[in-house]
This record gives C-alpha cells, structure tokens and sequence, in this order.
C-alpha cells in the first residue's frame, strides 16, 4: 500500500517514558489515592504544578492570585522546601515508592479516538519553566481540585483582588501571601475558613461582607471569628475599589435591600490592601474535559462535574476523578478525609483494573448539600446593581459586561455599522440557544492569556441572567491544550523526530493542489501520483 | 414551527462558502434557506489560517477584488487586512515563497524580494537566520470566526434564513430533481439544492447516486497570547501558514494531517494532538523575537480533499437542481469569490466571472472506487482500546 509522507501516519511521538498510573494533583485526593495504588504494588507517578512559577501566577494562573504574591516566590528552591514541608503525606507518598514530580504542569491529554487514531497509547502533556515533555499511562486519576469562582467590580483588575483559593494556597503552601489588611467577600463556609485561615496567619480581617442578610456559613466558625472582632456586614455588596498606584487601597461598600439593589446613602469604604473573592469554587476540570470525560451540570458540587461511578470511573475508560474536581462543597471543605476517601477508592480501583490485588472498595453517595449558583447569581445581580455595565468581564481583552450583552466587536476594531448596532444577544437568541464559545468568537471575552480563569463563571452567569435562562441550560465552553499558559519554546520539543522534520509541508502536500488552474494557465504537469488516482485509464 | 417549509434556494451546510453562496443570493433577491447541523462557521470555517492570497485558482482574481471590499458588502467586519510577506529559512523556503508571487505576477500583481535587513524592519521578531523573503502587494487575511458570522448576519439582512441545530438525513429524488430535503426539523422542499457541506458534501452526493471522492482529515493549529501588532500581520513561513491577528495574536498551523474515516464524522470532535509541539517549535524558530511567548490555545479542524485537491463547484446533470460545493481544504480566502460563483451557478446555470472548467466533476468520473488506498489517504485502524 501507498504511503502518504506528508501525513501523520506512523509518526505519533514516543513518550519519554510509560508509567502504569498517573495522579494529577497532590492535594489530599491526590496523595490518598497514589499512596493507596502504590501499597497495592502499582507503578504511581505522582505530578503536582505547585510550586508555580512566579510568571504564571501573576497571570493568575492556576489560581486567581491577585498580584499578591510575596516576591519569595521567585525563589524556586525556597517554595519547594515550603510547599514539601507543607504537605507531610508527600514524604509518606515518596516512601511507599511513589515517584513524585513537583513543580510540573499538565497541559493536555491525548487520548486515541475515531479522529486520532495515530496516537498508540494515551499521553500526557507536562512541562516545567524550561522544557515539556510526554509520558504514556494505562491509567489516570484526575485529582485537580478547584478554582476560584471570580466575580468583577469596579476596579478589580487592581493588584490586590484575588481569590480564596489563591489566598490559601498562598498562606499554607507558600507561607508567601503579601497581605496586611484583607476585606473578605463571601459568608459561607469558604469565606469563614479563608478568614480564619488569614487571621491564623497574621493577616488582619478588616471585614466580611455578605450580600445576603444572614451569614451563611457555620454558626460555630462564625462566632468563633465574633469573638475574635471580625465584623460581617450582611446585605452589603461592593460598589468599587479605590485604587493608589495600580494597588487596593480601600473598598467601597453598599448596604442592599432585599431585591440586591443599592441603599441610597448607605456607602462605606473600608481601607484594606487586599480583596479576597470567597465566593466560590468550581472544580477544575478541564484536564478531565480535555480526556473526553462527559461531565454534568450540578450545582451543589459547584458547577460541571465529571460522571463518575462508585469506584469514581468517568465515562473514559481508565480515567478516574477524586476530590474537589469531582465536586467541591462545604463538606469538603471541612473535612479533608471525604477527599481522601475518594482517593483511596479511585487509587484502590485503579490498582485493581491493572491487576493488582486489592480490596476492593466503593464510595457511598456525596451527602446531598445546596444548590450554589443562585446565592453566586446574587451577588452578580448586586455588583451589577451598584458597579454597572461598563465594567470588565473580562479583564484580558478588556470586555465590559455591556459589551459581552450586545455582543459587541473588540473595540480595537473600531467599527460601527447600523448592521451591527441593530445585533444583540436577543438577535443571536432567535437563531439558537445561546452558546459562550460563539460569544468569546464575537467580543472575545475569554479568549486572553489567562484561559477564561477569571471570566469564565461570570460571564456563563451574566447570559443566564440576560438571557433568563437557568445557568445549566448553557454549555459548558471548551477547553483546548495547552491548558496552561506554555511559552513556544518550552512547549517545542527538543527531540523532534527526522520523520516530521523531513516530510512537513505547511499544507497536505498534494502537487497539484496550488498549481494555476484558471482557464488558459500553465497548468502544471500532474504528477503520476495524481494521475493515478485520479483515473485508472 | 412558523417558518415556510422550503425556499426558492435551499443550501445544506453554513460554512464558509455555503454561508457566502447565500448570501450573495439573498443579495440578488432571491429566498435562500440555509441549513446547518451546529452553529454557523463551527467547524473548519470558521477555525483556519484566514489567508486571502489564492491566485492560482479560476476564483483568485475576484477573491483579491472583492476582499477590500467585503466589510462594507456585509455590513460587519471581517478584520480583513492586505498585503503578505513571506519568510524563508532556507533556499528551498524561499523557492517556494517565490513561486507563489510569480503565479501572482502571471496575473498581474506585484511583488518584491526581500533581504534579512529588510525582514528584519519590517517583521522584527525574525532571527539572524533568515534567508530572503517576499513582499506581496496583493492578498492578505482576515478573521474567519468573525467573517463566518459576517455572512450569515449578512444573508438575514437581505431576507435569507439560516436554520441551525438542523441535521439533513435524507434527500428525496423526483422526476430528476431534489423534491425535498429530510430533516431532524422536518422536510422542505426548494427549486435548487446546493451541497456545501465541507467533508460530508461527499455523504449527499452519495444519496443522489453521484460519486464525489472526498477524504476527511484533521489537521491543527495553535494560538500564542497576543504581541504588539507587527505592520504587516500576513506573516508566514517554514512550513507555516497563518497571521498575527488584530489582536496581536499569533494564529498558525501546518505540518502532517491525520486522514480519517468518512463515518467517524457523525460525532465531531477536534482534538488536537502532540503535533502542537510541533508548531510551537516551528513558530519559534521562524520568529526567535517571539519565543518565548505563550501559547494558549490549540484547534482541531476537519478538512476534506479531492484526489488532486482542487475544488469541485459543479451543477449535476442529474438530478437537475444541485449544484455541488466542496473547496478541497482551502476554502475560506476564496469564499467571497466562490460564494458569488455558486450564486451565478443557481442563477444562471453558469459562472459569469470565471471559467470554472478545472472544477469539474467529471473529471472524477474514472476515479476508481479504492483511490484513497491507492493514494495512501487511509486513516488509521481502530486506536487500541485504552483498557487492557
């Protein structure tokens, strides 16, 4: 048989090397269920991203860190200390023989499938500040976590606003969190536990401010912070930031009435040098996305989640998914053993499935907890209410709320048409249900360096609400690799192989594809390649 | 539903050039129906390398007419930018982006060589390695995202209707014409059928008995965060094709395709694959400048070829009322030209601007049936199931 040169076949790249079971993340699920499947006699490599690089976090990537790293953190042996010495289960993980390789991102998995049947084992994508590289498994357990949930306001693009998830990993892994005087938004138990957290850390909590009337959290953490003189301001949102040199300096306030519309008069600003969105978490789960695993909407577990079943199996053969990436709630928060759990079930069934001998073992279903996405839209609802449209949703391609509703053209395009003022999101409604990948392609909101980190939730919260639409009736926007912000020359393989090198055309390399064939050109000769194929005469 | 059932025109497909071919017809007055599986410009259309340089092709001299153009013809914006410059890294390199301003010279275009010194000022981030170049002062690139939808606003403005969500299952042959078009929405009927539905233009020949020989493959792209914009964005070279965006951007693709099973194609899915490595290592070395910049997205496209890679947009003689649309991959740079081509065909039974003789279906007519084998243009077995 005929071989085309100029395609893909027989030249998949070889992985650096194949390990029978990769876990991705080393937070609580992640040691738990490498730990598990290395007892049980399994190969287990164990790759974390953190310590990240002071570069991508100021891209506020993987989390929203605001800008308020301490400069300790280019100090990358420093982190390293820290973030092991934080995290004793990984010395215990390291002595049962897991192979741990911290300071590594994931950036994609390559699965073989109907359209890319080249590939002959799955793949995964890492990458350190100088180089990326691939490796081959038989199984994945995806243990991710979560990400901060950002909602904007005035001024939020300031140095100085960050997310909770940030702010914890900030103050436990890196001990590195620049923060003297932290306004705290959100009363649920993830801005009690942020508040306490900071407080524990030397951080003063100048406030925490709610939009609802009642705080929502745990009653016992929230006398605990009571007593210790944090002030909760209930029925309040955040009118903007005042702003010294690119830096909070304080935060405005309003008091709400119950329909989350502004109090008139009733304004206050509190000096504070960092803002720390407490909100919510979504679970990360755009490496699972990447796999194919089909994921579901459920708010109680924060958003999109993956399906899984009781050993904690996705939808993709091999591919398994535990803790906060799984589903993240207050449970969870409060008590790491219900992560831990799920590792210990997804690792001991992956060890199984390759053949280890092991107990086998099944999670009892997730204790039911409340929906979320109506408290968040709330507080969407109040910031719109008091900081307006013209804010930015998205902070990258500086696209404001208004625009992203009227599906505007990025302004650099400067450009007005009667055609295109008389468009509008309820223009694009009567051709289809509205669809966020088609509104980052019209105003580009989500389409910068951060990978819609910090837009992504609020923007698919704004259409509900523009739309009047439930949140889960919109889909979820892709993911595509890297997804993780790689430099050209660190994601270029340094190993290319002469078969891609010698062979490659910019475009399928069929000669006759781009010869002159108008009428009367001096068409070029076919080659007998063409020819044969072509005609059989 | 309220709409009328059929059209004077029905179009299977809201790509590129479907979307073009209608709206070119809703200009002229004509009732037009496009229907399309997903959104509008979702699939390849709508994620290429935007370039608007094919001169080659019976379509070259409008596409370069009507491109400057096409912003105030559609009423929204396309992005489109003019002029290219091609970098070479070797001789070879530079042969090839030779050749390319020479077949533009054939037709009456303008170009000019171009030293290191000159590249350089002009494309700053090049490295010292650079062997030559080309400026042309013809062609350029624009946004395919935002053209694609371009067009279809565009075709509503003048009256045509676009149903998207709205899979074609069948097609009901009469008295030698297209009587109607099944749907996941229901059946319509239209006086002319046109196919422009990309890699499966080849499944609807089928159903009218017509041998279309159509491979489907993959092939990949990868997006960088944007750098401050370059005076000339139509930037391309070793084995790249693709721009610097508006944005500041830098788009490019290239390198080995994955051919792919016809069937495979009911589900669509993109994924991309280590190739992006490859890209980014190719894009690094054609701009050293920007090495270190950050990739942030990469894009699977599905694409489908003829055996000599040239389009088809022919009329069948039977049935009667269809005309044919496939670009053979390189369709979106020609589509204000091929669109308007298509329009003429309905309308007129013949292209009025161009001779579109190398375009024929005939010319397939003793393809033999195994010709992907013979071509090597066969995907791959089934992958290996993931679990042992």
């Amino acid at each position: 048989m005929t071989l085309d040169a100029r395609s893909l076949t027989g030249k998949a790249p070889r992985p650096e090397r194949h390990v029978p079971l990769i876990v991705v993340g080393a937070g609580p699920a992640g040691v738990a269920a490498a730990l598990e499947a290395a007892r049980a006699g399994v190969e287990v490599m164990l790759v974390d991203e953190h310590p990240v690089d002071n570069d991508m976090m100021a891209m506020d990537v993987p989390l929203y860190f605001g800008g308020r790293m301490d400069p300790a953190v280019r100090n990358r042996a420093l982190m390293l200390e820290r973030v092991v010495e934080s995290n004793p289960a990984l010395a215990a993980a390291a002595d049962a023989g897991v192979d741990v390789q911290l300071g590594t991102y994931v950036w994609a998995a390559f699965i073989p499938g109907p359209t890319s049947r080249e590939l002959d084992t799955p793949l995964l994508g890492l990458a350190d500040d100088r180089r990326s590289w691939l490796v081959g498994w038989d199984r994945l357990i995806v243990a991710a976590g979560a990400r901060d949930v950002v909602l904007g306001f005035p001024g939020w693009e300031r140095a100085g606003v960050m997310g909770a998830g940030a702010a914890a990993a900030l103050l436990t892994r890196y001990r590195a969190l620049a923060a003297r005087r932290m306004v705290v938004l959100g009363s649920g138990d993830l801005g009690l536990r942020t508040a306490a957290l900071a407080l524990e850390h030397g951080v003063e909590i100048a406030a925490i401010v709610e939009v609802g009337e009642r705080v929502r959290g745990d009653d016992k953490l929230a006398h605990e912070l009571a007593d210790r003189g944090v002030p909760v301001l209930t029925s309040h949102t955040v009118r903007g930031v005042r702003e010294r040199t690119g830096e909070v300096e304080s935060l405005v306030l309003t008091a709400v009435d119950a329909g989350a519309k502004p109090v008139a008069g009733r304004e206050r600003a509190i000096a504070c040098d960092t803002v720390c969105l407490a909100v919510g978490l979504a679970p990360s789960v755009e490496l699972l996305a990447l796999t194919g695993a089909r994921l579901r909407f459920s708010s109680p577990l924060g958003g999109w989640v993956p399906e899984v079943d009781a050993s904690l199996r996705t939808s993709v053969p091999g591919v398994y998914a535990a803790g906060d990436c799984a589903g993240v709630h207050d449970g969870m928060l409060a008590d790491a053993d219900l992560a831990r759990e799920q590792g210990r079930v997804a690792g001991l069934a992956a060890a199984a499935s390759l053949g280890a001998a092991t107990a086998s073992a099944t999670l009892e279903a997730a204790p039911a907890t409340g929906e979320v996405h109506g408290h968040w839209q709330t507080w969407l609802r109040s910031l719109v209410n008091a900081g307006g449209m013209e804010v930015n949703i998205c902070q990258c391609e500086e696209v404001t709320r208004r625009e992203l509703v009227e599906t505007r053209p990025p302004r650099y395009l400067v450009w007005s048409s009667p055609q295109m003022s008389a468009r509008n999101l309820d223009t694009l409604l009567r051709d289809g249900p509205v669809n966020q990948d088609q509104l980052k392609r019209l105003t580009r909101a989500g389409m910068g360096p951060c990978q819609s980190r910090r837009c992504r939730e609020q923007v698919g919260l704004l259409l509900a609400q523009a739309t009047g639409g439930p949140i889960e009736r919109i889909p979820l926007p892709t993911f595509r690799p890297p997804i993780r912000p790689l430099p050209l020359n660190v994601l270029a393989p340094a190993d290319e192989s002469a078969a891609i090198r010698e062979d490659w055309v910019s475009w399928f390399g069929i000669p006759t594809q781009f010869s002159p064939h108008w009428d009367g050109a001096p068409i070029d000769e076919p080659t007998a390649h063409t020819r044969l194929i072509v005609s059989d005469e | 539903m309220s709409e009328a059932r059929g059209a004077a025109v029905v179009i299977i497909g809201g790509g590129v050039t479907g979307l073009s071919a209608g709206w070119w017809l809703a200009r002229a007055g004509v009732d037009v129906l496009v229907l399309e599986r997903g959104i509008v410009g979702w699939e390849a259309s709508g994620r290429n390398g935007g370039g608007a340089t094919h001169v080659y092709s019976p379509f070259g001299l409008e596409e370069q007419r009507l491109w400057p153009q096409m912003d105030e013809l559609l009423g929204y914006p396309t992005e489109h930018q003019p002029f290219r410059i091609g970098v070479a890294l070797t001789e070879t390199q530079l042969a090839l982006a030779r050749r390319w301003a020479e077949i533009g010279e054939l037709r009456g275009f303008r170009w000019e060589s171009l030293d290191r010194r000159q590249i350089k000022e002009l494309v700053p981030i090049v490295g010292d390695d650079v062997v030559g170049g080309t400026y042309l002062h013809f062609g350029g690139h624009a946004n395919p995202q935002r053209t694609v939808q371009a067009y279809a606003w565009a075709l509503q403005d003048h009256g045509g209707r676009i149903l998207q969500h709205t899979t074609v299952t069948g097609l009901t042959v009469r008295g030698g014409r297209v009587s109607a078009i099944e749907t996941s929405r229901g059946t319509f009927s239209a006086d002319t059928v046109v196919i422009a539905a990309g890699p499966q233009t080849g499944i609807f020949a089928d159903m009218l008995g017509v041998s279309l020989p159509l491979a489907p493959a993959r092939v990949e792209m990868i997006a960088t965060e944007p750098i401050p914009p370059m005076r000339i964005g139509g930037v391309a070279g070793n084995g790249l094709y693709g721009r610097q965006t508006l944005r500041g951007n830098l788009v490019y693709g290239g390198g080995p395709h994955e051919w792919i099973n016809v069937p495979d194609m009911a589900a669509p899915d993109h994924p991309n694959t280590p190739l992006v490595r490859n890209l980014a290592r190719r894009l690094a070395e054609l701009f050293p400048g920007a090495a270190h910049v950050r990739v942030i997205r990469s894009w699977g496209g599905v694409v489908e070829n003829t055996p000599d890679g040239l389009p088809v947009i022919d009329r069948l003689a039977d049935p009667s009322n269809v005309v044919i649309a496939t670009m053979s991959s390189v369709g979106f740079g020609l589509s204000p030209a091929s669109g308007r081509g298509i329009s003429e065909l309905v309308l007129h039974g013949k292209c009025l601007f161009a001779d579109l003789g190398a375009l024929s279906l005939a010319r397939f007519a003793h393809t033999p049936p195994d010709w992907r084998e013979r071509a090597g243009w066969m995907a791959a077995d089934a992958p290996l199931v993931n679990v042992r």
